[in-house]
């Protein structure tokens, strides 16, 4: 075993890893960090509500095992900011009216600022054009990066908008 | 203070354009909007109990007949399982919007497949979900029971059956007419919050913390599933994750963790697997329907038919009221309504976002699209040429009516090429590109509704109803509403909502909440500013309100109740839709190029959230065209996709950037602040717009929603 | 889920014993096998955890061949120069695949062994004889709208449901699996996976107690790699139909054909009569539509899927147009 603190830093801060190994990095997060800003929509990987940022990659906090991530770095949407000081698409959704009722919301925000990451690193998608260039953050690039994100509201038009502008302003997706 | 309204006639005075501020209106974010973005709010599963358990729900596993056995052993042998509870008082079945009484209980008599019949409680989450999975159930099977709609004799649903003129001879006589079939699909509304409920009985007393949006109903609903006294009831839920019918009534989880905690004195929280939502809670049912249009040589509508076939449970009173807007939309002299209900034993039908309108609209407006072409008629034209001038079924007049305006505006706004239209003009690689329209038309309604507001001695006001915010934006406007009446800065106006402690309010359902509830506000609101002006002696905007109330605080409960008003017009919601597609010519794939929407819903009360509602209809609208279906097993007649992975919702891709004009308009008739809903209008009619551009872009007439590339290519040269 | 036994192993071989042994499940990503395990349809009793083990590098190896460890990601494996260059194909069929956040977990491994979506196979209280052998197929007399039109057995239906491994199929790779006894096997994707016959439960080859170690990609070969997928919706959604194809014309003539079929089968479907046909042919639309023939001989549909074979035909058509140029 390569690992054995036994424990998640989540958010910069450790806790221990649950004793249960069935327990979900979800579940984990919600029932005893108690963060349930990251949230269960489907349990199973098909709506991206439980988006949280491991080791600097989105990922589906349903889909994983926390004892899996003994020794990881989790962010969840509580790291990223508050409403005293909001991250910068924390602020873009507010402005924009990118979310209605706000279950997907913490999700869509963790997803899009590892987003821009993988942007600024040049990895494709399905929507680029040319594998070989230089990946710009076009909306369709935008909406098909962000389409593991289900919103049933239907704010995605606002998504966009508000994601957009803060790609095309040079700060990146991440609080200070 | 009481300040009570029942609206017996048009309230024209448009008082909220007299008081000056201008914040009624103003695209504000939503003031509970932080708190959203950065992950703090909680929604029913989110609050920490302490001693909290955690139940599972079990599902029956045949689609008709009695439970005769249940064996628990083996779980409760499993480490962690506290109990299973197999009470009578279970619900089968979740209530049907404003039901105000309990659903079907009695859970050991199978209806449907996947029906709950028990519930496991373990103290982890972990340990009942495993639990849950050991029940042994056997059944007396009743083998049988009907599954297809075609297939059984249907119910006809008499108050809906309409026969004016002589509709057979008008339909032979014209010289343009259509008889189509169209289909649609079952839809799920897929809130993204599961149903969840959270429990904790005192002895005496119950607290829920639900994902529900009716509470002023879902309390009578669940105090008397438990056989409670309401007093005895106290529901919590400031923040639900998303509704859409699905959670106007009180479902089996929270009668279930309800049970649990008064069974066990401690807290229990119940919260549904997504596939659990999707088996148990509300279905749309799919439709068949047929429409019977006849026009002169000039385009005028001579006959006018739409009848429809939609399914239920046995003993279900709901029925998808498919043909709500096809009573009034469009002039005809000779009419054909009827709308009949096939029992079967699928899952509960309900409301999704929109009944009726939902897939009514969707097939009426593609039959408009297929006789305008007959007609040799603009469709843009055609629409505007059947507008009627009073309801053509009872001859009342319409409180207001925008579609024309909405029709026009958004024609020009869309770059709408007026004249003769001919499909297949327009290839771009492998891709079809067409455009279409349709109307929007969803009913107004309006509910009974009370709410209190406070001023406080520091001059601050606080709104407290039980009404919910299910991201409709009810926070936002009611400190809007009061905010503009008592001429404080929204800032100093504190929303609480989604609590029955507070007075009740029409909850959120049908896109009357804000209409409902914004008067009752409005109406205190008013109250109070009078009181203040004549304490005061001046205009309230040149007073301080702490120093005006002098220490005191001054309270007011608004109530409005709908009143005869209702019945001497017909109110409703008018709009249209213009898309743009483009239909690959090989694969049958239907994308969305851009879509726009002109609606005419009353007063605006703030153009961001309202804009908000308006794209999310639209993207409905592209689910209920492109995606979305309910699939049936045909032997047992479960649920087949259950999962957000193979019914699939609209994702980020599928929609493009989305043009909205707000058509501004006052409807003193709509309610007091002359407002009507619009949480529904945007999905009422937009899928056919998607229809049409398809059959101008590629030359196929398709006739059952959703166009998804099999049925696509199956009339694609 | 039922209890397990969660197991870091310290080394490809510990884990490789350990999987050998009684319901021992090997987990790298997760993303599908957790998915199962919370419905019960996978029950392990131990739980080997891979992902401290290597096999998370893209290297070059002899001869230009590129192999790529079992725990690469299909983010990295994406994104990676050479893959996106010289394997074009592959990148884009791992990009139409599910979401980057299931993509940053799932493995280049683990996805080759990603189960079918069957509606019936993944609800425990409906009949599936790959879940439960002899409780029957609820899918052929129920609803087949995902379900194979190529190589079903009365037994199963069901397809595979990647997009990865229809690329590697195409490109012809290999799968490097490290046996129980420690030695190296090699398969060929194309022979890697298995048709349901009368043991639907056996997806593969693997044995138990074996493990992929990599997957191997021959050296470039260039030409015009396309991989289509249609699908419900644009994005998220699993293959209707997919093509993966990598072709070249030389003086007019198809000189490479190489194709690879998702959605149609219980596995990647390739069939080398294919690429017989088409090479050395001029490029027409008539020639492509006696290939689809050949393809859809013995298609059959159950209902809902029938569109299946129609579908198949034109995109097809479509992908062998875009590649060669040909107006169709």
């Amino acid at each position: 075993m390569l690992d054995k603190s036994g424990t998640i830093n989540v958010n910069g801060e450790p806790h221990r890893s649950p004793e249960d190994p069935r327990r979900s990095l979800l579940d984990f997060l919600r029932e005893e960090c108690g963060l349930t800003g990251t949230k269960k929509g489907c349990d199973h990987g098909q709506c991206g509500a439980c988006t949280v940022i491991v080791g600097g990659l989105r990922i589906n906090s349903c889909l994983t095992l926390a004892v899996m991530h003994e020794g990881d770095d989790v962010t969840t949407i509580e790291g990223l900011g508050t409403p005293d000081k909001p991250s910068p698409l924390q602020t873009a959704f507010h402005d924009h009216d990118g979310y209605q009722c706000g279950y997907c919301t913490p999700g869509q925000i963790c997803s899009a600022t590892a987003m821009l990451d993988e942007i600024a690193n040049n990895w494709p998608s399905d929507a680029s054009d040319d594998l070989g260039g230089a990946i710009e953050a076009t909306d369709e690039e935008i909406r098909e990066r962000m389409s593991g994100n289900l919103c049933r509201c239907g704010a995605y038009a606002n998504i966009v908008k508000a994601i957009a502008e803060v790609a095309h302003t040079s700060n990146g997706g991440s609080a200070e | 203070m009481n300040a009570h309204l029942k609206q017996d006639e048009p309230v024209d005075d448009n008082f909220l354009d007299k008081t000056g501020q201008g914040e009624v209106g103003k695209p504000l974010s939503r003031v509970e909007g932080l708190d959203k973005v950065t992950g703090i709010v909680p929604y029913a599963a989110e609050y920490r109990l302490d001693n909290c358990a955690e139940g599972v729900l079990v599902q029956a596993t045949i689609t008709r007949g009695q439970v005769t056995r249940i064996d628990a052993e083996a779980a409760l042998a499993m480490p962690g399982v506290i109990t299973v509870i197999e009470d009578d008082r279970l619900c089968a079945r979740a209530a049907q919007g404003t039901a105000g009484e309990a659903p079907q209980q009695a859970p050991r008599t199978i209806c449907y497949w996947g029906q709950p019949i028990a519930l496991v409680v373990a103290e982890s989450f972990e340990q009942a979900r495993d639990a849950a999975k050991t029940i042994r159930v056997e059944y007396r099977e009743e083998n049988g029971a009907p599954l297809d709609p075609t297939l059984v004799d249907a119910e006809e649903q008499g108050n809906e059956t309409v026969n004016q003129g002589d509709f057979a001879k008008a339909l032979s006589e014209a010289p343009h007419s259509v008889d189509l079939r169209i289909t649609t699909e079952g839809h799920a509304s897929a809130a993204m919050e599961p149903h969840a409920a959270t429990a904790d009985w005192d002895g005496d007393k119950l607290t829920v913390r639900a994902a529900l949006q009716m509470l002023n109903f879902n309390i009578s609903e669940l105090a008397d599933a438990l056989g409670l006294d309401e007093k005895q009831v106290r529901i919590l839920a400031p923040y639900v994750g998303g509704g859409f019918g699905s959670k106007l009534g009180v479902s089996q989880e929270t009668v279930a963790a309800s049970l649990a905690a008064m069974q066990l004195g401690r807290p229990v929280r119940v919260v549904m697997t997504r596939q659990q939502v999707f088996q148990t809670v509300m279905r749309r049912s799919e439709t068949s329907q047929r429409l019977r249009l006849a026009c002169d040589d000039e385009g005028k509508l001579t006959a006018f038919g739409h009848e429809a076939l939609v399914s239920n449970l046995p003993g279900e009173g709901f029925a998808e009221p498919v043909l709500q807007s096809s009573h009034f939309l469009y002039a005809a002299p000779n009419r054909k309504l009827q709308l009949d209900v096939a029992r079967v034993h699928r899952m509960t039908a309900g409301s999704v976002r929109a009944p009726g309108e939902a897939v009514g609209m969707p097939a009426l407006e593609a039959a408009m699209d297929e006789l305008a072409e007959k007609a040799g008629v603009d469709p843009v034209e055609f629409r505007l040429m059947n507008i009627p001038e009073r309801d053509p079924e009872q001859d009342l007049p319409f409180s207001s009516h925008k579609l024309a305006e909405c029709l026009e505006q958004g024609a020009r706004a869309f770059g709408w090429a007026r004249g003769e239209r001919k499909p297949r003009q327009r290839l771009e690689g492998e891709w079809w590109i067409g455009t279409g329209v349709a109307s929007a038309a969803r009913v107004h309604n309006v509910g009974e509704a009370k709410a209190r507001v406070t001023v406080r001695p520091d001059g601050t006001v606080c709104v407290q109803t039980d009404m919910t915010d299910i991201g409709t934006g009810t926070y936002t406007i009611l400190a809007q509403i009061a905010s503009e009446m008592l001429v404080v800065p929204v800032e100093d106006v504190l929303v609480e909502l989604g609590d029955t402690e507070f007075p009740r309010g029409p909850g959120s359902g049908g896109s009357w909440g804000a209409a409902s509830i914004g008067s009752a506000v409005f109406l205190a609101c008013k109250e109070l500013r009078s009181q203040i002006e004549s304490k005061t002696g001046q205009p309230i905007k040149d007073a301080s309100l702490g120093d005006a109330l002098g220490g005191e605080e001054l309270s007011c409960e608004g109530h409005y109740e709908p009143g005869d008003v209702k019945s001497d017009y017909t109110s409703s919601g008018f709009g249209a839709f213009f898309a743009e597609v483009r239909v690959n010519r090989f694969t049958g794939e239907v994308r969305v190029n851009r879509m726009l929407g002109a609606f005419g819903f009353g007063r605006v009360l703030n153009e961001k959230t309202a804009r908000s509602q308006c794209i999310g209809g639209i993207t409905w609208s592209i689910g209920v065209a492109l995606t979305e279906a309910l699939m049936f097993d045909p032997n047992d007649g479960h649920l087949v996709n259950c999962d957000l992975a193979e019914y699939h919702v609209p994702v980020n891709r599928d929609v493009p950037e989305l043009e909205v004009i707000m058509v501004e308009e006052r409807d003193p008739v709509a309610s007091p602040i002359q407002a009507k809903g619009i949480g529904e209008l945007g999905m009422c009619g937009g899928a056919a717009a998607i229809a049409n551009a398809i059959y101008n872009a590629c030359g196929a007439r398709l006739y059952d929603y959703p166009m998804t590339p099999d049925r696509v290519i199956a009339v694609l040269d | 889920m039922k209890p397990f036994e969660y197991i870091r192993p310290d080394s490809l071989k510990h884990a490789a014993q350990l999987t050998s042994g009684e319901n021992g499940t090997a987990i790298a990503g997760g993303t599908n096998l957790l998915d199962l395990m919370k419905l019960q349809v996978e029950t392990p009793s131990r739980l080997i955890d891979l992902n401290r083990l290597g096999l998370k590098e893209i290297a070059e190896a002899e001869d230009g061949i590129l192999r790529i460890g079992a725990l690469v990601t299909n983010s990295e494996a994406a994104a990676h120069p050479r893959i996106r260059s010289d394997y074009p194909a592959l990148a884009r069929a791992i990009l139409a695949g599910a979401t980057q956040q299931l993509r940053n977990k799932a493995t280049t491994g683990g996805n080759l062994c990603q189960r079918t979506r069957c509606y019936y196979f993944t609800n425990t209280d409906q009949p599936c004889n790959k879940r439960d052998p002899g409780s029957g197929c609820g899918a052929i007399k129920g609803v087949a709208k995902l379900h194979a039109v190529l190589g079903t057995s009365a037994q199963c239906i069901a397809t595979y449901p990647g997009d990865m491994a229809v690329a590697l199929s195409a490109l012809d790779a290999s799968v490097e699996i490290l046996t129980e006894a420690g030695e190296q096997r090699v398969v060929p994707v194309r022979d890697f996976y298995l048709l349901p016959g009368d043991t639907p439960w056996r997806e593969n080859v693997l044995a138990a107690g074996e493990i992929i170690t990599a997957v191997t990609l021959p050296s470039p070969v260039g030409g015009t790699q396309i991989y289509r997928k249609v699908r419900e919706r644009s994005s998220y959604a699993f293959a209707l139909v997919s093509v993966a194809a990598i072709v070249s014309v030389e003086d007019g003539l198809f000189a490479r054909a190489d194709l690879a079929f998702g959605g149609l089968a219980h596995k990647p479907w390739h069939d080398p009569r294919l690429s017989d046909l088409l090479v050395g042919s001029a490029p027409s639309v008539e020639l492509f539509d006696r290939a689809a023939d050949l393809l859809l001989e013995d298609a059959q549909g159950f209902g809902e899927n029938d569109f299946k074979i129609p579908l198949a035909r034109r995109t097809l058509r479509a992908v062998l147009a875009e590649a060669t140029g040909v107006d169709a």
